[in-house]
């Protein structure tokens, strides 16, 4: 089993979303997150007064898969998010020991 | 020279400057919070753009002597000149056939307040996606270009709609129906927000919003019933007028929102109650108090269905400008022919309702389509020109990250300590 997280610009969370859906996904958590990689953060003024601020938003995707699938679902991520622009995000995979549904105590494969 | 008059007119000012701060809130609290400084920022400058263009050219070109034809007033009032002086009877000569009670420099004051809000309703339809720049020019543009001629034909008494005896109270046609018809104008030059209609894009601050509609319910006393240039049962009348118009619409869309299946919404109640003001606009001062509450219910229950136009044809109209300014606005002007009543007010003709027959409801008709035709065909173009010359939208990436970054470099809300924020220079 694969943990897939993905960090994408905000406004390409629904072409994302749709991308999944069609690839099939059984579930995923977003949350917005704030960083920099090679991005540059932008400037604010107040008053005259310039202030750089270096974080900026971006969407975190989590999304449980079995191994098989994880590979399309990263795939699907990248497609989707990518404009060809800079700070379009990153997708990684890190293996999963184990996954257990709350509601049924269903363990593994089946909690997915 | 009425003490009393220039009392009531001089608070009535005041309010209607109040409404376009709180028109800011009302759209300010419907877009998303990365783009609420620029709808703040294009409603306040407003307040600054519109007012310097009145005092130096636009009163004049308004309420000036008119140059021929009843289209456009001229150039005597340039600086307002001749308007501020001591001896106020004689400065009200010089604006003749408005037989004012107060002093002009108050008219040119009050006047002045409607030309502020009325390119600030445009706002809400090209919410999230104008260039402020664009927005700076097209405000100045229009201002000369539509809003003063259409100003002329209805409210100066050498305007060749106010000569025909067309009636507008307090701006059905020259402030709703002119900023709702240019609104679609202009949204189809600049067309569609990036996602839409797909997207849900819901408001971000539904108490602001709310805020904003109590703040426009409060001015339009002023609006409204300061249109009767004086303290007296006119303007009594018409505050009554406007205040059962918006309390009958608020509760004309409650129910129909609640009877299509859904749930009687806070944003439902605020549209509601803004469309009622907008139709008793034209009438606020010329019908009795049942029409009030009919045409007020009507507007509720007509705005609803009008603004679900925009996803049938197609044009991305964000805030509901034209569902409500300009059907709200036709429908009152409409209202006014079938309603008026000469025992309310001896200026007004009966309407077709109140035994005065068919004349006045033609007369409406024809200020309705002149100014349709005019305020389109003028926004368009203007449109189209700074389309082409400095460009109306801003980048797809700049939409994406929101005006107010993009184009004031400033946050609406900074939560927290969180932002890594370093100053400068330091």
């Amino acid at each position: 089993m694969k943990l897939v997280t993905a960090i994408i610009k905000p406004f390409k969370l629904d072409d994302v979303k749709e991308a999944l859906r069609t690839a099939g996904i059984a579930g995923m958590t977003v949350s917005e997150v704030q960083g920099f990689g090679r991005q540059r953060g932008h400037t604010e003024v107040y008053r005259g007064t310039e202030y750089t601020v270096d974080f900026v938003p971006k969407v975190r995707i989590e999304i449980l898969a079995d191994d098989a699938d994880a590979p399309r679902i990263a795939q699907a991520i990248v497609e989707a998010a990518r404009t060809d622009k800079i700070g379009d995000g990153k997708v990684w995979l890190a293996p999963v020991e184990d996954i257990i549904r709350i509601r049924t105590g269903e363990m593994g494969h089946d909690a997915i | 020279m009425d003490s009393g008059n220039t009392a009531w007119v001089l608070v009535s000012a005041a309010l209607v400057l109040f409404m376009t701060p709180g028109l800011a809130f009302f759209y300010g609290g419907m877009v998303r919070s990365k783009n609420v400084l620029g709808m703040l920022m294009q409603n306040f400058f407003c307040m600054g753009i519109v007012s310097v263009l009145w005092a130096v050219v636009v009163f004049s070109l308004a309420f000036g002597e008119d140059i021929g034809g009843g289209l456009l007033g001229g150039f005597d009032f340039v600086g307002l000149r001749d308007l501020g002086i001591a001896d106020v009877a004689e400065a009200a000569e010089n604006v003749p056939g408005l037989a004012l009670t107060i002093p002009p420099m108050l008219f040119v004051a009050f006047q002045l307040m409607f030309a502020i809000i009325t390119p600030a309703l445009i706002t809400g339809a090209v919410a999230d996606r104008m260039k402020f720049a664009a927005w700076v020019v097209f405000v100045g543009a229009w201002l000369i270009l539509v809003y003063a001629p259409v100003a002329h034909w209805v409210f100066s008494p050498g305007g060749w709609l106010f000569e025909r005896g067309a009636l507008d109270f307090a701006g059905g046609t020259v402030v709703h129906i002119n900023a709702g018809i240019a609104a679609l104008a202009l949204v189809f030059v600049l067309g569609k927000r990036r996602g839409w209609p797909g997207e849900a894009m819901a408001p971000h601050s539904l108490p602001f919003t709310l805020l904003g509609t109590g703040i426009l319910w409060f001015g339009w006393f002023g609006f409204n019933a300061g249109s009767a240039l004086a303290a007296d049962g006119i303007a009594a009348q018409a505050l009554v007028n406007t205040h059962m118009a918006a309390a009958a619409a608020l509760i004309g869309w409650l129910i129909v929102e609640k009877v299509k299946g859904g749930h009687a919404t806070t944003l439902g109640a605020a549209s509601g109650a803004v469309a009622g003001l907008v139709a008793i606009t034209p009438c606020a001062g010329f019908v009795d108090t049942v029409p009030a509450l009919i045409i007020g219910f009507l507007a509720g229950v007509v705005c609803f269905a009008a603004i679900q136009m925009k996803f049938k044809f197609g044009y991305d109209d964000a805030l509901d400008v034209v569902g409500i300014h300009l059907v709200g606005g036709i429908l009152g002007s409409i209202m006014v022919g079938l309603f008026a009543d000469d025992g309310v007010n001896s200026i007004a003709p009966d309407g077709l309702f109140t035994g005065g027959g068919a004349d006045l409801l033609v007369e409406q008709v024809i200020a309705v389509a002149a100014t349709l035709v005019w305020s389109f065909v003028a926004t368009f173009v203007i449109a189209k020109v700074i389309d082409a010359t400095i460009g109306l939208r801003v980048a797809p990436d700049q939409e994406a990250e929101g005006l107010d970054v993009t184009q004031h470099a400033e946050a609406a809300y900074a939560y927290g300590d969180f932002g890594s924020m370093g100053r400068i220079g330091s």
